[in-house]
């Protein structure tokens, strides 16, 4: 008996120490009543009997979607939103681990868990949105549409989950104090790296390809041969600025976690990345323009619709390219991260053009989504960071387990 | 039809094995013309009455409830109507530039094209574009992505949107069982009580709209609508006034949907097998350069202590 008691009591110890932060249940739940968790539990209460509506009731009670209108905000924001900003993972875990810049190291983990965090949430999106969401595996299980670009979404955003997942596994390893099973973790770390590239490489450009099948509906100005590099360009500076975004936000949140050094450090990451930004920035803008003298559509710029496109392409990625430059030039870090915000929202912007305004451009009917799919999609993005919170208070995101002090040389 | 069901059948059953067996020959992308002996419907738009008999006669044989308003009530033709879950084809009403002359009226369904952009964007192969010509659609293996939707220039697959646990895409089959099983004519084209569908092998409806256009060419505008477009379509329409009047798009060209991104896919094979190799190589080079500036550390040191 003695010997069944001992390991349970242990469990229990664990359990206390790793889930409710070394507090009992009752003093954890005390602590759980802030501001932002009575926002995220209104949320919750409207979203979840929504969540319970569109599985019981069908697409048709939540959503505005129609027959010339099979995308609505679901794909636009959950899905095409949610895979081109959490493509931070993928473009830090390259820098660091591929072009050995050593000295991003620090924000590598926030970026990754953001990435997988990310994907692990566009995934749920999408359930929402699936007619079936039960047949997911279908495309890697039952039935093979070599054919279609989405078939390779599919495949590549299941695989690339995986592989932020095992990208990730050390700090879950760190936490749980597995030290084998870490050991094994890191030393797959590089080649889940690699392998995270390729598979960004071509699912960032896929989701644009997707719409590479709608030219006789997106609007010429965003229709172009060169859409999948639209889409990894975009991708790639969502990443960066997502990077900038979210670590200022955790350094804000989490500041007791992180040392002192960090601190210093971090604003110098934030310009190394600022500078970065600006130049793929740049870059996507030029080829914006490449993309518009390609199909020779100089005339439809003068056209409401163009002056749309001149807002995002200036006001959201030049203007934007600027404040980057302006702000490195000074040095400053606060510039820097307004830039990433402004950023960010240039890119859901594009996304959202896409695969909602510019989209049937030349139907009378709009699409306007219906109040409980803001809801859902807001409903996903509290879950998303209520959980980002939950994993950074428990495992070594932020900070450096004391027991695997600075080997950081693995790559 | 020129041709007996059995003789079809055994045609299509060669036609299948030889696909099954014959798919490395389909990867050397050799051209395929398509099935030779598909089926299609011409639609002569001259001819049309606007009497609407069709849309009942494919919502009965597709067991959908009755088209919505009365066959009688005109009113319907104030408005554009496209495709929906219960209503598989409806017939449209567009003023005539020719103002004294009634309505052109243009009954529209699936063209069932020759290359189609749903079974191209179809990540389950739910689509098959079949030997008989009809493009079927599997709800057995959908998982209601709706990209077929989105990529079909047509606007015609429709969903079960007020299903909550077996929505499926919906849309006109041709017939299929009625073509190939039982040997009769679609519901829509056996209606028609003024032959404006004439069903038949799409070559010989080529023909025979050849012959009507040359025979009447003040009557018909000289073209034939899905012909060419999108690669060719099964269903194909004479009109007699330029077919932007009577809302079909005629900037939609001639090139088949599944080359759209056909380049894109073949990059594919490209990126997952250089990118291991050039990133490696980043990995090895970043590498080089760590060591390197670790020994150079060491005699830059010594010169220090020299001087």
């Amino acid at each position: 008996m003695t010997v069944m008691t001992r390991p349970q009591a242990s469990i229990r110890d664990q359990l206390t120490d790793k889930l409710f932060l070394g507090m009992t249940p009752g003093e954890y739940i005390k602590k759980q009543i802030t501001p932002f968790n009575i926002v995220a539990a209104l949320i919750l209460a409207v979203g979840i009997p929504i969540t319970f509506v569109r599985f019981t009731q069908g697409l048709a009670a939540t959503t505005n979607l129609t027959d010339n209108y099979p995308w609505g905000l679901w794909i636009g924001v959950d899905v095409l939103c949610g895979v081109a900003l959490a493509a931070g993972g993928f473009t830090l875990g390259s820098a660091v681990y591929l072009f050995g810049m050593k000295e991003y190291h620090a924000i590598v983990r926030p970026a990754v868990l953001t990435g997988l965090l990310g994907y692990f949430f566009v995934v749920i999106g999408l359930s929402f949105d699936l007619g079936r969401p039960w047949r997911l595996p279908y495309p890697m299980l039952v039935s093979y549409g070599t054919t279609s670009v989405m078939f390779l979404v599919g495949w590549h955003v299941a695989l690339y989950l995986s592989c932020q997942f095992v990208e990730f596994c050390p700090a879950i390893f760190e936490w749980l104090g597995w030290k084998t099973l870490r050991k094994w973790a890191v030393r797959v770390t590089i080649g889940a790296t690699i392998f995270g590239v390729i598979l960004s490489t071509l699912h960032q450009s896929a989701l644009g390809a997707l719409f590479l099948l709608t030219p006789g509906k997106l609007h010429p100005l965003w229709y172009t041969p060169f859409l999948p590099i639209f889409f990894l360009a975009s991708a790639i500076i969502g990443g960066m600025t997502m990077v900038i975004f979210e670590s200022m936000f955790s350094h804000r949140v989490f500041s007791r976690q992180i040392g002192h050094h960090e601190h210093e450090n971090f604003d110098r990451l934030t310009l190394g990345l600022g500078k970065a930004a600006a130049a793929a920035l740049f870059a996507y803008f030029t080829l914006k323009w490449i993309g518009v003298a390609h199909g020779q559509h100089w005339d439809l710029l003068n056209t409401p619709l163009g002056y749309w496109f001149l807002v995002e392409v200036i006001g959201f990625v030049l203007i934007p390219c600027f404040i980057f430059v302006w702000a490195v030039r000074r040095e400053s870090a606060a510039w820097v991260r307004f830039a990433a915000i402004y950023t960010v929202i240039g890119i859901i912007l594009n996304r959202v053009n896409v695969s909602i305004i510019a989209f049937n451009w030349n139907l009378p009917d709009r699409y306007f989504p219906k109040w409980t799919e803001f809801v859902v999609t807001i409903t996903i993005i509290t879950v998303g960071i209520l959980t980002f919170r939950w994993i950074v208070n428990r495992m070594p995101v932020l900070w450096e387990h004391p027991d695997y002090p600075s080997e950081y040389e693995r790559g | 039809m020129s041709m007996t069901r059995r003789d079809f059948l055994g045609k299509a059953g060669i036609a299948g094995a030889a696909a099954l067996a014959g798919s490395s020959v389909a990867q050397a992308q050799e051209y395929f013309p398509g099935w030779p002996d598909r089926y299609g419907v011409l639609n002569d738009c001259t001819l049309c009455i606007g009497c609407r008999r069709c849309e009942e006669a494919c919502n009965r044989v597709n067991g959908n409830p009755p088209p919505p308003i009365p066959l009688e009530d005109k009113s319907i033709f104030n408005r554009i109507r496209r495709t929906d879950a219960r209503n598989f084809t409806v017939v449209n009403g567009f003023p005539n530039p020719d103002h004294d002359k009634p309505l052109i009226y243009v009954k529209k369904q699936c063209m069932h094209c020759n290359e189609p952009a749903c079974a191209s964007a179809c990540l389950v192969s739910a689509f098959s574009k079949t030997a008989a010509g009809a493009v079927l659609y599997n709800s057995k293996v959908c998982i209601g992505c709706r990209y077929c939707m989105a990529a079909c220039p047509f606007y015609v697959p429709s969903y079960e949107y007020d299903s909550p646990y077996t929505p499926r895409v919906v849309k006109c089959t041709l017939c299929y069982d009625r073509i190939t099983r039982d040997g009769k004519l679609p519901g829509c084209v056996e209606v028609c009580p003024v032959e404006a569908l004439t069903f038949g092998k799409r070559s010989d409806l080529i023909r025979i709209a050849r012959e009507r256009i040359m025979k009447n060419s003040d009557k018909y505008l000289d073209q034939i609508y899905g012909e060419h477009e999108v690669g060719g379509t099964s269903w194909m329409y004479l009109s007699p006034v330029p077919f932007d009047k009577i809302g079909f798009r005629t900037d939609l060209g001639v090139t088949p949907y599944p080359e759209l991104t056909r380049g894109f896919l073949s990059s594919v094979p490209l990126v997952l097998t250089l990118w291991p190799v050039l990133f490696t190589g980043v990995y090895m080079f970043s590498k080089r350069r760590e060591e390197i500036a670790k020994e150079g550390d060491k005699p830059a040191k010594r010169q220090e202590n020299k001087s």
